[in-house]
């Protein structure tokens, strides 16, 4: 990519971008950009449509009608390029449990077809920054939540994706654990890495530099969480979102 | 705390599909190594089952219970007596017994067969060079029935070689045998090819439908669809370790079959594991059709179970001949992969037949895995849609 680093660098843009199973139609002409380097926090009570929007900017599910492009590839044509320019992890835990921390970090590496040099570099850097070197031989299963959450972060940044996408990534997690899990967010961010993440948790929101909150399938507002909250005169996005998720037709 | 790491880019040139491949198939048997349930289903059972199978069938022999019946009381009738009571795998009992008593001794169940010399016996065998006993056999339990008609007719034809040194034309006795209860007498000797089709059809479709859905369950297979590897090298890279296993295994029951039952390979070695290749390929390409129709490892588990195991054991002929079973039935064992495959192992591993007269079962069971195989990968790229 010849772009230069810019706050205006779009690496997400999607257009009237819509998903109808039979008379059910789950996103309804969403239209948004994101930049480069950004956080954008994507919310909406259960059944708004977030995840089926994601599998589609993913690549996993090709839209009904819209346009839209991710690391500029296209949904439609382009899913393979997608893929290799985007991280994932979900809101279920995303390493395998009875592979070795070691192991995991090896086999998505091949995956996404670091030489070995490279997983090797990536995986010192990895186990430095997370004070795991000592952990690194041990079973996945047997570490605590926050530090599986946190590998699992990092392993889906491992072949520095453009942008990487978070579904529900703190789920379970104490709130210490989850600061630490936005410091790795931040610093993913600092490197240019996009971040698009759902969340529920309205604390979570706030570290997002936009956020924007779906309402049965659509998008209802798209803003920083500091405009948010001063167009909807309150102190919390918690309000915020409750105002909006209250005129909410669907439920789960 | 800010840290200050140089992250080196990395290229985004052509992936190398190979070594993607290799780092999956590297961590599916990292799953099949660390899993002990999975190593004593693959390993134990077959071990296990041949053992079972193979020393209930020796132990059973020894010291027989044989009822001689006698209407000749000559010399032949008594020296060929002298012989079976030599043997250690008989015990003799002497009764002058109808027909119908014959019967009834039977179904009292301590004897496992009547030797029966009729009239003349030896009269026959010096004037018309020709004789016959008769030897009643249990045949319920098919394997014994079988080793002692076995061990009957050789003592005869020991007596017969040793009577006939000196003529020029040789006495024949013939020994007519009725195998009472299953007179086609399927399945003896057939329980190691039944093994084989038994565990194959466990460790290939069961295992293999187990470890995909697996990945569904514990959302592993998002991740891995998000990924740049290929859908259907997921497929491929799942069932590769299994086939590799499954293979170990056939190698492990031959062993077995060979060295503890001493029951040796009559036909080709290559030919019996280019065979079972084929029919590992059948259950892999079964196994994948399995986990691409369902959700969680219980309903894959149980659907390998019902689904394929029990039609193997009912169908494949391995623990009831298929001959006699009503019409309906037998037309339905058609569509049983194992049953072909039992039927060529046997063929291999009994007859010692090659591929010529083997190339209609192999043709059938390469029809079933092409049908299978296409089925499953498309039912694998609708479900990705």
């Amino acid at each position: 990519m010849a772009e230069p680093h810019s706050q205006t660098e779009k690496v997400i843009i999607s257009e009237k971008l819509t998903k109808r199973f039979g008379d059910f139609t789950a996103t309804d002409e969403i239209s948004f950009e994101v930049y480069k380097g950004e956080i954008f926090g994507f919310l909406g009570a259960n059944g708004a449509g977030k995840t089926t929007a994601m599998r589609m900017l993913c690549g996993l599910s090709a839209p009904t009608s819209g346009k839209a492009s991710i690391a500029g590839y296209d949904v439609y044509t382009q899913t393979e390029d997608i893929k290799r320019n985007i991280g994932y992890m979900s809101q279920k835990f995303s390493l395998y449990e009875n592979l070795t921390v070691l192991e995991n970090i090896e086999f998505f590496g091949g995956i996404y077809g670091l030489s070995d040099q490279q997983i090797e570099t990536k995986t010192n850097e990895l186990l430095d920054r997370l004070g795991m070197k000592s952990e690194s031989k041990k079973l996945v299963a047997s570490l605590p939540l926050g530090w599986k959450q946190k590998l699992s972060f990092s392993v889906a940044v491992l072949h520095e994706p453009k942008i990487v996408f978070l579904d529900e990534p703190t789920g379970g997690v104490d709130p210490v654990t989850r600061r630490q899990f936005w410091n790795l967010i931040y610093e993913a961010a600092d490197r240019g890495i996009t971040v698009f993440v759902t969340t529920h948790y309205m604390d979570e929101a706030e570290y997002c530099n936009r956020i924007s909150i779906m309402v049965d399938g659509r998008i209802e507002v798209l803003d920083s969480p500091f405009n948010l909250k001063s167009r909807f005169g309150v102190q919390s996005m918690d309000e915020v979102f409750y105002q909006l998720a209250r005129s909410a037709k669907r439920g789960d | 705390m800010k840290f200050f790491i140089s992250w080196p880019e990395v290229p985004r040139g052509e992936i190398n599909i190979m070594k993607q491949f290799i780092a999956f198939v590297t961590k599916e048997f990292y799953h099949v190594l660390r899993d002990k349930r999975t190593l004593l289903i693959l390993f134990g059972m077959p071990i296990a089952q041949i053992l079972v199978f193979g020393f209930a069938l020796t132990n059973e022999v020894k010291d027989s219970e044989i009822l001689i019946v006698d209407y000749a009381k000559d010399n032949a009738s008594q020296e060929i007596t002298t012989k079976i009571g030599a043997s250690r795998y008989f015990k003799i009992r002497k009764a002058a017994l109808t027909h119908n008593e014959i019967l009834s001794t039977f179904q009292k169940g301590k004897i496992k067969a009547v030797v029966v010399f009729p009239v003349n016996f030896n009269d026959e065998l010096l004037h018309n060079n020709k004789a016959q006993i008769q030897v009643i056999t249990d045949a319920s339990d098919i394997n014994t029935a079988n080793m002692i008609t076995n061990y009957l007719s050789a003592i005869v034809q020991d007596y017969q070689n040793q009577i006939n040194v000196n003529l020029e034309l040789p006495y024949q006795i013939t020994a007519e045998t009725r195998m009472l209860y299953n007179p086609q007498l399927k399945g003896a000797h057939g329980f190691v090819p039944g093994v084989m089709a038994l565990v194959l059809m466990l460790v290939s479709v069961m295992m293999t439908a187990i470890s995909i859905v697996r990945e569904k369950e514990t959302g592993t297979m998002e991740i891995l669809l998000v990924s740049p590897f290929k859908p259907v090298l997921v497929i491929f890279a799942k069932a590769l370790p299994y086939l590799f296993l499954s293979l170990i295994n056939v190698s492990a029951i031959l062993f077995l079959s060979v060295f503890a039952l001493e029951l040796p390979v009559k036909g080709s070695l290559l030919l019996l594991f280019a065979e079972s290749t084929l029919f590992i390929i059948t259950c892999l390409a079964l196994g994948i059709f399995i986990s691409i129709k369902t959700d969680s490892q219980q309903i894959a588990m149980l659907i390998s179970l019902m689904g394929m195991l029990l039609p193997t054991m009912m169908f494949s002929g391995f623990l009831f001949p298929i001959e006699n079973m009503p019409y309906p039935l037998q037309i339905i064992s058609n569509i049983v992969p194992s049953k072909w495959f039992y039927m060529i192992v046997k063929s291999i591993m009994i007859k010692g037949l090659g591929i010529q007269s083997l190339w209609k079962e192999t043709a059938i069971l390469l029809g079933m895995t092409l049908f299978l195989l296409t089925i499953s990968l498309k039912s694998f790229k609708i479900r990705l849609q």
